[in-house]
């Protein structure tokens, strides 16, 4: 497992608790795991997500994630409705491992209350909860 | 240290019987037609499974190989905690094989099936006296089966008494088929964290125990291998409230003689026939998991029930308050004859012996192995014991390592990763029928496997390598699932 | 004791290491007021030949072939065990082992276990199928729940001709979960009345029985447009699995799931248990399957082996979300039922389905010929329901003294069909057997 200084936290995106990202991409938000849950999960085995068209408030359960000996439930870090899913994980889930932020997103979502994210961490204040809770 | 049992024989290759297979061979004496044939409307009948052709020894052969790169308790020491892997006596196995129990019919009339029906009546009080209750079913097939059908008695309970409640209190420390057991019948699970002693202390069950939950679910002594001292205190406070006490019976192995749970609180447990009465395992089954009830709940008990009039064995369907049936027939009667057989053969004495002597060879082993492996507890266990690989970390091995490493010396691998409140969990269960000649080669066999782990970590990381596969691709398994040829 | 290895010598040196002194001081944790006073009230030791003795009496009172000719089915068959598939059940290599954890000890379990499934699912005509459950009955339960949680729905329609312990099963398992079960009557032909679907609706799954407990053999083509209509998911159960060596199997007539007892194929009666619960889906479902599951895969060196796979979905990772609560399943029955099933092959299954049904047929015409009604007049494959005259009760009682068990009376479960009862003929059954059958029936 990787140590907090190896990690690749981006700087253009926010942070959930739970280790969602959301990257503001035009009026649409795009939203996946981050590589720390990545790294801690281990090879993924396989992802659930929604249907394009369901529609989840804030830290509204809204996918799972799998690797081999545990199961990981991810919440919606900023509430809307589901404009697209990421059809490529059905195949390939290891593309959460490989490329958290770009081919292994999970949704892309019409956010209901963009000011929600106001609510999420950056990339300064992810690393320093991480390291807090070492 | 004496030369380690673990070596590599002859291992045989062996195919998929679909790829030895060839049209026109059979395995199988076909009886003799003594009829004449009767046509089928076409529109009925099939193709007929696509299954190989193979000959009678094509098929022992394949099973004789294929049983050769198994190992079980007959093979060698298999200390897999909380799964009590003790001897099978033989005799067991022939007992249940006797025409008039294996060609038993399950709804032959009482009068023609009176033997079954006195070793089940017979079975079931021994049962309930080991464990101190009233009254036993031994309908449930196995210990999750069991713990089903408990809960559903308690739902019964509280559904009588006209005011249904919706959680359950289960420990941080259960097996994942207690809280899974109490979703099944619509309760929530309620979380309740272990102290640092690693059992539950009477605070916090106090803290969570309200009325609107129906009761509590505990493992004792615990997965931790720990006696729960405040047993009898957190049942008062669970009665108090209105609720029932369960207790899974898992462990029941370390206290036969010596604890009666029935006389300490508990209303209602199972106890599994195929851990604590030494019937064998079979692979994962068939067990058999009779759950054990305090008066209050026995008009809760599936039917039939077998119950004794004027000396002879009838089954009774006639409760109206019973939850049901919760499988076909009777249950795992070829096990529940194994077991029966077992208490017969071993006599009161001997089975207090057996706990007695398991609990000796896991404090034997706890004590001995401290020094080297990280004990999670520190205090005197029952049955089994808890260590992990903190000692191991730096050196980058973990349990998984040790564990793998341990085949190669010819033993089973204890338990790892559970009870999930010990990271990196190796939890030991010897059991009463290894020797201690068996257990000091387990415990040499341990010390050597952690001191190649700080002089040659990758001698572990490459193990096993004298079974017949090295390690699998258990990612590739579950991302491409093939589950048929 | 023969069990308990240890001398009195060992237990001392033990005892030293551990630091207490006397066996009683090793359960220093548990509380006095916790303790057993005085021994167990169990009976004294047998040794292994008293045993022998006591197990051998109780197991003569049992009626048994060949001393008894044992005319009853429902959902418990009698068929001729080849000598090779309990022998090498015996193994101690495959008995005295647990559930596979560690694949790479356990390569001999996981491979038997895969060929069970796709043996079995070819048997069904499914995808894939899972390790195995308890029984028939609890399988079924499992496959309404599992249709519940796929379809989102909370009502299932059962036909009232799945057998009458396996609803009475679904029925204790649903009692606490506030689920609907509705049940379909059956038509004068044996058959169950699938017009009374036209009016349900929300329907998670439509499950009927073939043969069902008449041993009469259903239209589940019909059954699984009618589901499908619904867009509930059309389960297919069935006591008799040796049936679908000749019958249309329920995958290549729709079936979503396939649930049923396997019992009949290589493993004892028993007295009703161990059996062997066979449960079987179209691959779609694959991650909503409750139960263990087997998957082929690789080693490092690139050898094939494998896995328990598909965990996620159980209770040890899942915990209260998981598919299903069954841990310890029934494993060496389904290792049995893949001994069976590899030594009869596919030309033998069929020819002995054949010799079933076609024995069955030879003593539904006797009875016919002899005066009696056979009630239903749909196909049957090995069972079917005969109607005895008024007063059939003293005849039975004659019979049994003859040592013949002329089936199961249908009165207990179906209150209407009074003198009614279900015979069963397996290829264990002789011409010689139902000719006396039914002369004592006559006589």
């Amino acid at each position: 497992m990787k140590e907090i200084s190896e990690l690749n936290l981006p700087d253009d995106i926010r942070y959930a608790e739970d280790h969602e990202w959301a990257r503001l991409e035009g009026d649409k938000l795009r939203v996946g795991l981050d590589d720390y849950a990545q790294d801690q999960l281990g090879d993924i085995v396989f992802v659930e997500l929604p249907q394009v068209g369901d529609t989840f408030k804030q830290g509204e359960e809204f996918a799972t994630v799998e690797s081999v000996k545990a199961v990981c439930e991810c919440y919606l870090p900023v509430g809307g409705q589901i404009i697209a899913v990421n059809t490529a994980l059905e195949e390939s889930p290891e593309l959460v491992n490989k490329s958290p932020y770009g081919d292994g997103w999970f949704v892309e979502v019409n956010p209901s209350d963009l000011s929600e994210m106001d609510a999420l961490m950056t990339n300064e204040a992810c690393l320093e909860k991480l390291k807090g809770a070492e | 240290m004496k030369e380690s049992v673990g070596t590599t024989g002859l291992i045989l290759n062996e195919s998929l019987l679909w790829e030895k297979g060839k049209k026109g061979r059979c395995g199988f004496s076909l009886p003799r037609r003594d009829v004449e044939s009767f046509p089928l409307h076409q529109e009925l009948t099939g193709e007929g499974p696509d299954f190989p052709d193979l000959s009678e020894i094509d098929v022992v052969r394949h099973y004789t190989r294929l049983s050769q790169w198994n190992f079980g308790v007959d093979t060698g020491m298999y200390p897999l905690g909380s799964c009590t892997m003790k001897y099978s006596p033989k005799t067991n196995e022939k007992q249940a094989s006797l025409p008039g129990f294996a060609g038993a019919h399950p709804l032959l009339p009482a009068t023609l099936s009176q033997g079954a029906l006195k070793m089940m009546f017979e079975l079931e009080q021994y049962l309930a006296e080991i464990t101190g209750m009233d009254a036993t079913t031994l309908q449930p097939a196995a210990g999750a089966h069991g713990e089903l059908t408990g809960i559903l008695l308690i739902y019964a309970f509280h559904k009588k008494k006209g005011a249904q409640r919706s959680k359950i209190i289960v420990p941080d420390t259960a097996h994942g088929t207690n809280p899974a057991s109490v979703a099944l019948c619509g309760y929530r699970p309620v979380l309740v964290r272990s102290n640092e002693q690693g059992i539950l202390s009477v605070e916090a069950v106090a803290e969570v125990m309200d009325e609107d939950t129906a009761g509590i679910m505990v493992t004792n002594p615990n997965t931790l291998g720990l006696f729960e001292e405040n047993s009898q205190k957190i049942a008062e406070i669970v009665h108090a409230k209105g609720g029932l006490v369960y207790c899974d019976g898992a462990n029941m192995n370390a206290v036969m003689g010596i604890v009666q749970m029935g006389k300490i609180g508990v209303d209602v447990m199972h106890l599994n026939l195929h851990k604590t009465f030494s019937t064998p395992h079979g692979g994962g089954g068939p067990g058999s998991g009779p759950v054990c009830v305090k008066s209050e709940l026995e008009p809760f008990l599936p039917v039939p029930r077998v119950i004794k009039e004027n000396g002879r064995y009838v089954l009774a369907e006639d409760y109206p308050e019973s939850v049901g049936k919760v499988a076909a027939f009777h249950g795992s009667f070829g096990v529940m004859i194994k077991a029966y057989s077992y208490i017969r053969t071993m006599g009161p004495k001997n089975l207090k012996k057996a706990s007695q002597l398991a609990v000796l060879n896991a404090n034997y082993i706890k004590e001995r192995l401290k020094g080297i492996l990280h004990l999670a507890y520190d205090r005197p266990c029952m049955h089994e014991c808890v260590f992990s690989d903190e000692h191991q970390k730096a050196g980058k091995v973990t349990t998984l390592d040790m564990a793998k490493r341990l085949m190669d010396y010819g033993f089973h691998p204890p338990t790892v990763y559970f009870p999930l409140v010990v990271n990196g969990a190796i939890m030991v269960e010897p059991t009463e029928t290894e020797s201690k000649e068996e257990i000091d080669q387990f415990i040499e066999a341990f010390k050597a496997v952690v001191n190649e782990a700080r002089q040659d970590p990758d001698r572990l990381h490459d193990a096993p390598k004298r079974c017949k596969v090295k390690r699998l691709d258990e990612v590739a398994a579950a991302r491409k699932p093939c589950l048929a040829g | 004791m023969l069990y308990l290895p240890h001398t009195g010598e060992d237990i001392a040196s033990m005892l030293q290491v551990v630091g207490v002194d006397d066996l009683d001081g090793l359960f220093s944790t548990v509380p006095e007021d916790c303790r057993c006073k005085g021994d167990l009230n169990l009976p004294e030791q047998l040794s292994e030949w008293e045993l022998n003795d006591h197990m051998e009496a109780l197991s003569h009172s049992m009626a048994v072939s060949p001393e008894y000719r044992v005319f009853a089915g429902a959902g418990s068959y009698e068929h001729f065990i080849p000598a090779s598939v309990s022998y090498l059940l015996g193994r101690s290599e495959f008995v005295t082992s647990y559930t596979p954890y560690q694949p790479e000890m356990s390569q001999g379990t996981l491979q038997a276990i895969y060929e069970y499934q796709t043996l079995a699912a070819r048997l069904l005509g499914m995808e894939i199928t899972t390790a195995s459950h308890y029984d028939g009955a609890t399988a079924l339960a499992e496959s309404l729940l599992m249709a519940i949680r796929v379809t989102r729905r909370r009502k299932v329609a059962t036909s009232s001709l799945i057998h009458p312990v396996y609803r009475q099963v679904v029925k204790t398992y649903f009692e606490p979960t506030g689920y609907e079960v509705v049940e379909l009557g059956y038509l004068k032909n044996g058959v169950t009345d699938l017009a009374e679907l036209d009016d349900m609706d929300d329907l998670a799954a439509v499950a009927v029985q073939s043969p069902n407990f008449f041993g009469c053999i259903e239209n589940l083509q019909a059954v699984g447009e009618k589901a499908h209509d619904k867009e509930a998911l059309f389960i297919a159960s069935f006591t008799e699995a040796l049936a679908y060596g000749l019958l249309k199997n329920p995958g290549s007539q729709g079936a979503d799931i396939a649930c049923g007892e396997g019992q009949s194929l290589g493993i004892p009666r028993s007295f009703g248990g161990p059996a062997l619960g066979m449960l079987a889906s179209i691959k779609k479902f694959m991650r909503s399957l409750p139960g263990r599951l087997v998957g082929q895969t690789k080693d490092l060196d690139g050898k094939r082996g494998f896995v328990l796979t598909l965990a996620t979905r159980e209770q040890h990772i899942r915990r209260e979300k998981a598919t299903s609560n069954i841990c310890t399943n029934n494993s060496l029955c389904a290792l049995a039922a893949a001994m069976y099933m590899a030594s009869v092959g596919g030309t033998g299954i069929r020819e002995l389905a054949r010799l079933n049904h076609d024995k069955a047929e030879y003593l539904k015409k006797e009875l016919k010929k002899a005066g009696f009604t056979i009630t239903f007049d749909s196909p049957t494959f090995n069972e079917f329901v005969v109607e005895f005259p008024d007063g059939f009760e003293a005849t039975y009682k004659r019979l049994l003294e003859k040592k013949i068990v002329p089936g199961i009376s249908l009165a207990p479960y179906y209150p209407e069909l009074a003198n009614h009862y279900l015979l069963c003929v397996t290829e264990t059954m002789s011409r010689d057997d139902m000719d006396i059958l039914v002369r004592e029936i006559k006589s």
